[in-house]
């Protein structure tokens, strides 16, 4: 049972850095324009 | 020179005749739309009419980054809003900004950079970020307990399940202190202000459930709770993202329309140049200069200039007033021919808008606000919970089980209860109406409003800009062909609103008359190969004759006239055309046994033609705020449940009286604030699905409360009996709550066809259904 402490971190961890990605992406204005960000997807330059 | 020289001779150049009235005369200085960023760069922020393409955002970035100076353009199609940054050196021009996008042909305008900063922006922010912790600590301290719960019936050691008890807590104790702060603020406010909100039964529970299973955690037990009480965080924060983000997007529509309403002042500086500013930096006592075509700004006397105005959006009146030095003038009425120099009046006691926001505060004082059915389930259900709590502790006490037992089933109790479901009931279904309302134009104020126009049995139209369109129309077939192209092309010179009904026949890329002049009180003339046109009043045409036969033929109209040399002159009578599908509306609330009544500002005579019309025998005409505000509340007392449409400053008392109202998108300031909805474009169905979609909101809210209610009959006894697992409570709970969100659903569904609207023989210019301009 000693690879519990092992794998339990690493899951919380994982989980960690999904939750500040997101918060990164938030707080650099990534989720301002969300209708426009599908139409930026899609021009040339 | 003297400020009022130039002001001065500003006017007298406009008031003799002069080409210099038939087209925008004056450059315009925006320097007052300009911040500076930290880096010193210039910086301006523009709504944008018209964008709703991939292309669109392509072709204004491009184009705008090609202007000189311009570092940075970036347009956020959500907002529907330009922000544009110039290089630090550059010198901004906010009007080339404006001349350029008018030429890739968008409308825009520049924001008020000192207008309130957006508290509904950060707001949202905060309650995503929390919804984002509440969500990660949620999955992983499910994962967790789901572990513990497949080991105790399996072969998982007590010192093994005390782990991830711990861990679980690490885990859920600071995401909780973090995520539930929206709530314990929201409970700790309603307490100081000596009341019991839905925010306080929440943290009572989150808070005895995270406590209770740290106890019984340390006590080395079989449950812990921290699963529920951090899922409990999680469905409501969903609910609280999702009533912000409809609040917020009201807002900033809202915000685009008065900004590209152009509620800006041409304010007489005191060096004798015009600067267009904000209307928030114009001081009682300053001079504006109110250009022909413009709305009047701000309450003001006449200092010089004459002219007409056309004053139906504060009055209903629709005929126009000649006015003159001396006289008062109120905001929003609109300016006929000539230019006008207005001081502008205090603002305290100076005359008809605080008249009017006198009545409407004395309204909504005196509104009998029927509680929202929120409101109601609050208070029904706070008490119930808490007696229910406190008989399973001194049931049990009774029953003879210890004070720790009885205390942790009594606490389950308050877990199992806590209002997953009820504080999902009602904002999810009010967010998926909104939504629903959205598609048909309407932008929703106040999310409570949707339950009160669901309630609606009268409905009050106002007659001039709600039933009628805004803007004026040639009321009747013109009888020469040849002569009215030519008075359409004369009239392209003229700003006068009058003409612009005339201008609107003229053909397809027809260029103004060269040299055409234009006269204040007079009208418009040119010299075309040798004869002299003329369009404008009676008097200037000489066609009194014609425009009295003219106006007994349709009483409702004005009439502007017109004569090419010494030929026969021509009158044609110009009104307020309906809205092409009001016939329709009106038999549709007719056929649903609602009562229409119109109370109208304007003469009776124009009023009668309407009502007849539309065959609305219950009509008024001639009242003031003070009479509509009356008729409105006695129709309170006698127990109709009245929706007021209206769009004028005179309306807007009674908008704030009435049990629900609906304001047209080129409504008055005030009455848009009055309003709980406002709709977009040229019909008037949006009167029909607002009543629809109220009614259907309603029905789905008291279906989830009960649903919501179904849900804690079988969950208390069972917590009460202390059976409740963690288990079992996670089930219940992320179940109602489900069912609930999914029954929300239902709003979006469409309840019947809206009328379609039948052609009209006048010009119809097609209504953009993200933003309407005046």
């Amino acid at each position: 049972m000693a690879v519990l402490l092992l794998v339990i971190p690493i899951a919380l961890g994982l989980g960690g850095l999904g939750l500040g990605a997101f918060l990164w992406a938030l707080r650099s204005g990534q989720y301002d324009d969300v209708e426009g960000a599908e139409l930026r997807a899609l021009s040339d330059d | 020179m003297c400020c009022t020289d130039a002001a001065l001779a500003y006017v007298e150049a406009h008031a003799a005749w002069s080409e210099a009235n038939t087209r925008p005369s004056r450059e315009r200085n925006y320097d007052a739309f300009v911040t500076r960023t930290r880096a010193g760069a210039a910086r301006a922020d523009f709504a944008v009419e018209g964008v709703r393409c991939a292309s669109c955002l392509a072709a204004i970035e491009r184009g705008l980054s090609e202007v000189p100076g311009v570092a940075v353009a970036r347009l956020n199609l959500t907002e529907r809003r330009l922000a544009v940054e110039w290089a630090p050196e550059a010198e901004p021009d906010v009007g080339l900004i404006r001349a350029r996008l008018a030429a890739l042909g968008y409308a825009a305008h520049p924001f008020d950079p000192h207008r309130p900063a957006d508290a509904e922006a950060a707001e949202s922010e905060r309650l995503i970020r929390a919804l984002a912790v509440a969500g990660f600590a949620s999955m992983n301290v499910m994962l967790l307990a789901i572990s513990v719960w497949a080991g105790s019936v399996s072969d998982m050691t007590p010192e093994n399940r005390d782990l991830f008890h711990w861990i679980q807590a690490l885990v859920a104790l600071p995401a909780a202190a973090y995520a539930g702060r929206p709530f314990y603020e929201g409970a700790l406010r309603g307490l100081r202000a000596g009341r019991i909100t839905m925010d306080f039964p929440i943290t009572l529970g989150v808070v005895l459930t995270l406590v209770m299973s740290v106890v019984e955690t340390a006590l080395g037990a079989t449950h812990a709770y921290f699963d529920g009480a951090i899922m409990l965080l999680f469905f409501l924060l969903i609910g609280r993202v999702l009533e912000q983000a409809m609040r917020r997007r009201t807002r900033t529509l809202a915000e685009n329309l008065a900004a590209l309403r152009c509620e800006t002042a041409a304010r007489i500086e005191p060096d004798g140049s015009v600067r267009d500013v904000p209307l928030a930096e114009v001081a009682p006592g300053a001079r504006v200069l109110v250009r022909p075509g413009e709305r009047v700004p701000m309450d003001g006397r006449i200092e010089r200039g004459r002219s007409d105005l056309d004053r139906s959006l504060v009055t209903g009146e629709t005929a126009p007033v000649p006015v003159e030095e001396g006289a008062l003038v109120q905001a929003g009425a609109l300016n006929g021919d000539g230019a006008l120099v207005v001081a502008v009046t205090a603002a305290a006691g100076a005359g008809f808008l605080d008249e009017v926001e006198a009545l409407m505060r004395r309204a909504l004082e005196t509104r009998s606000r029927a509680l929202v059915l929120a409101d109601r389930a609050t208070r029904l259900y706070v008490p119930l919970v808490h007696a229910a709590a406190a008989l399973t502790f001194a049931g049990w006490l009774v029953a003879g089980a210890g004070p720790h037992a009885a205390l942790l089933t009594a606490v389950a109790v308050l877990v199992v209860t806590c209002p997953c479901a009820l504080g999902l009931a009602i904002p999810a279904v009010q967010v998926v109406a909104a939504g629903a309302l959205f598609r048909d134009g309407v932008l929703l104020n106040d999310g409570s409003a949707l339950e009160r126009m669901g309630e609606i049995d009268t409905v009050v139209f106002d007659k001039t800009g709600t039933l009628t369109l805004p803007e004026p129309v040639l009321a009747a077939e013109a009888g020469d062909a040849a002569a009215l192209a030519r008075a359409a092309r004369l009239a392209l010179s003229s700003r006068h609103p009058m003409a612009a009904a005339l201008a609107r026949q003229a053909a397809e890329g027809a260029e103004p008359y060269p040299g055409a002049q234009e006269a204040a009180g007079l009208g418009v003339r040119a010299t075309v190969d040798g004869v002299e046109l003329r369009l404008g009043s009676p008097t200037f045409c000489g066609a009194e004759a014609q425009a009295e036969a003219a106006l007994a033929a349709a009483p409702e109209a004005s009439v502007i006239c017109f004569r090419a040399g010494a030929g026969e002159p021509v009158a044609y009578p110009v009104a307020q055309a309906l809205r092409p599908d009001a016939a329709a509306v009106m038999a549709a609330l007719r056929a649903e046994g609602r009562r229409i009544a119109i109370l109208s500002g304007d003469r009776p005579s124009a009023v009668a033609a309407v009502a007849a019309r539309l065959g609305v025998s219950e009509w008024e005409a001639g009242l003031t705020p003070q009479d509509k505000i009356i008729r409105i509340e006695a129709l309170g007392r006698a127990g109709r449940r009245v929706l007021m449409v209206g769009d004028g400053l005179n309306d807007a008392p009674a908008l704030a009286a009435a049990h629900a109202s609906l304001s047209p998108v080129t409504a008055a300031h005030v009455s848009q604030a009055a309003a709980d909805a406002l709709f977009l474009g040229r019909s008037l169905a949006p009167v029909l699905s607002v009543i629809a979609v109220g009614a259907r909101a309603r029905r789905l809210m008291r279906q989830n409360l009960w649903l919501a209610g179904a849900y804690n009959l079988v969950a208390v006894p069972l917590a009460a009996a202390g059976l409740l697992t963690p288990l079992i409570a996670a089930l219940a709970m992320s179940g109602s709550s489900v069912v609930v969100t999914l029954n929300a659903l239902r709003a979006r569904a469409r309840p019947r066809p809206t009328p379609s609207p039948p052609p009209e023989g006048t010009a119809e210019v097609p209504a953009d259904p993200a933003i309407a301009t005046p």
